[in-house]
């Protein structure tokens, strides 16, 4: 069985909005990684959010329901594009970035 | 049988704190002992939507607060030093995955019975109910509850549309039994679980819903607030879209005890608060539920109606406040009753403004004003 490693782990950027900064000591970027087995094989949205979850423990669930469905009111992108689920693949070194929208009072 | 009242007991002259749970934060206001002067500190959590906060008066000093904000997902933050330091919970309400439901917002929270240390309620919208045994750190749906094969019947559906989210709200645990509970639902009604709640029946005989097709409907009403009668947990008050009611256990049947009060006023209105030790003793604060329901103070006069003989009379308590143009609106959870000698009584505004009585509701002054939008407050 193929062994994941130190070399096959895929490192994404992670821009965290701030209203969830309070999660990361205030830093506005976290680099997840998340072991692969091949670099064909990207992980998913749901891994990195789970990655970033097991280091900035209850971050998730504040943008991502216990359906497993992002929250009405936040939006990821993936490289730019905006991830309709957490299915997307997120290659390694690709920008994972976390949107917050307000509205009204 | 009927069960022995509770005997009333003397409080001493000590201070008061009011947790006030606003739409952008938490705030208290602590009296002196006399509860003449009053400080109010805060925010915390500015900008997070607070529903609720309680401390536990098992231990004195682990508070919870359920909040949320505008764009995050709803969670429950806990501290065991009264508020100094604060917690989120590593396991906040959430309904069982491949259940389609998800939590809107934690609405109520309870602690449990006085032999259960550690362990709280929470009611949620839309309507769930959540206990956790660790103080509040780890929850678990009440599956008794939440996965009942009668329970969207119940609620009118998984998302019944009510503008602000339906709510499971009023969770009592019997000071006597820890196993008898009861619970309010808007919608749905009033329901009791003998069994901790592994299983629950509705109990709404008596009490209108005449928004229903069937006015006399086993379940589907519309409870705004429901409390024991201070020193008798025999006796459940309530407070209806469709009025005010009183159940005496172990009857079935609910009282309309809203016929007593002034046709210009009305028996609508979102709070109920009981005496802590006369259970003849209650107060409610109308709100117009007329035409278009505006749910403000009626005729723009606010007052509170204090009964002395379980609801079968009731008398205006306005002394203090604004006699005319004051559209106040209170909500469900944003009146309370301290538990000193004479009774203190607070209510807290959608406009921000708190006020208080130190005389049972005999004069009201105001202590606080200029807050965000009040949801809820509790005295400790």
């Amino acid at each position: 069985m193929a062994k994941a490693s130190a070399e096959a782990a895929a490192v994404v950027r992670v821009r965290i909005p701030s209203p969830l900064r309070s999660y990361t000591d205030g830093d506005a970027e976290v680099a997840v990684a998340i072991p692969v087995l091949a670099p064909e094989h990207p992980p998913s949205l749901a891994a990195v959010l789970a990655g970033l979850d097991g280091r900035h423990r209850g971050l998730r669930f504040r943008i991502v329901d216990e359906q497993g469905r992002v929250r009405p009111h936040v939006k990821v992108f993936v490289g730019g594009a905006l991830a309709p689920d957490l299915t997307v693949p997120v290659p390694s070194g690709s920008e994972v970035m976390i949107v917050a929208a307000l509205s009204g009072g | 049988m009927p069960r022995a009242r509770t005997k009333p007991v003397s409080a001493p002259a000590r201070p008061v704190t009011l947790y006030v749970a606003t739409r952008k934060g938490l705030w208290t206001l602590a009296s002196d002992p006399a509860r003449r002067g009053f400080k109010l500190a805060g925010p915390q959590f500015l900008g997070h939507i607070v529903h609720h906060v309680v401390l536990d008066p098992r231990d004195g000093r682990t508070l919870l607060a359920a909040a949320r904000t505008g764009h995050l997902g709803p969670t429950i933050f806990r501290s065991t030093d009264r508020g100094r330091r604060w917690h989120e919970a590593s396991q906040p309400p959430a309904f069982r995955t491949g259940s389609g439901r998800t939590v809107d917002h934690t609405f109520w929270l309870a602690p449990g019975h006085a032999s259960q240390p550690g362990v709280w309620y929470a009611g949620t919208s839309p309507q769930g109910l959540f206990r956790s045994e660790d103080g509040g750190a780890t929850w678990t749906g009440v599956d008794g509850f939440n996965e009942h094969p009668q329970r969207k019947a119940w609620c009118g559906g998984d998302q019944d549309g009510t503008p602000d989210g339906a709510k499971l709200h009023s969770i009592l645990v019997d000071p006597r039994d820890a196993a008898h509970m009861y619970i309010g639902m808007s919608s749905g009604g009033v329901f009791e679980s003998n069994d901790a709640g592994a299983g629950w029946r509705p109990l709404n005989r008596g009490i209108r819903a005449d928004f229903l097709p069937d006015p006399a409907a086993e379940y589907g009403h519309d409870p705004h607030c429901v409390r024991f009668a201070g020193g008798n947990p025999d006796r459940l008050y309530q407070q209806n879209h469709c009025g005010i009611y009183r159940l005496d256990r172990p009857g079935e049947d609910w009282v309309d005890i809203g016929t007593g009060m002034p046709k210009s006023v009305g028996a609508v209105g979102f709070p109920l608060v009981a005496h802590p030790r006369e259970p003849d003793t209650l107060w409610v604060f109308p709100m117009d539920g007329t035409d278009v329901w505006p749910r403000v103070a009626p005729a723009g006069k606010p007052a509170a109606y204090r009964s002395l003989d379980g609801g079968r009379t009731w008398r205006r308590q306005n002394e203090g406040f604004p006699a005319s143009q004051a559209w106040w609106t209170v909500k469900r959870q944003a009146m309370c009753v301290d538990g000193r000698e004479p009774a203190g009584v607070y209510l807290g505004t959608t406009s921000g403004e708190i006020w208080g009585s130190r005389d049972e509701g005999r004069t009201w002054r105001c202590l606080a004003r200029h807050l965000p939008h009040i949801y809820a407050m509790e005295a400790a």
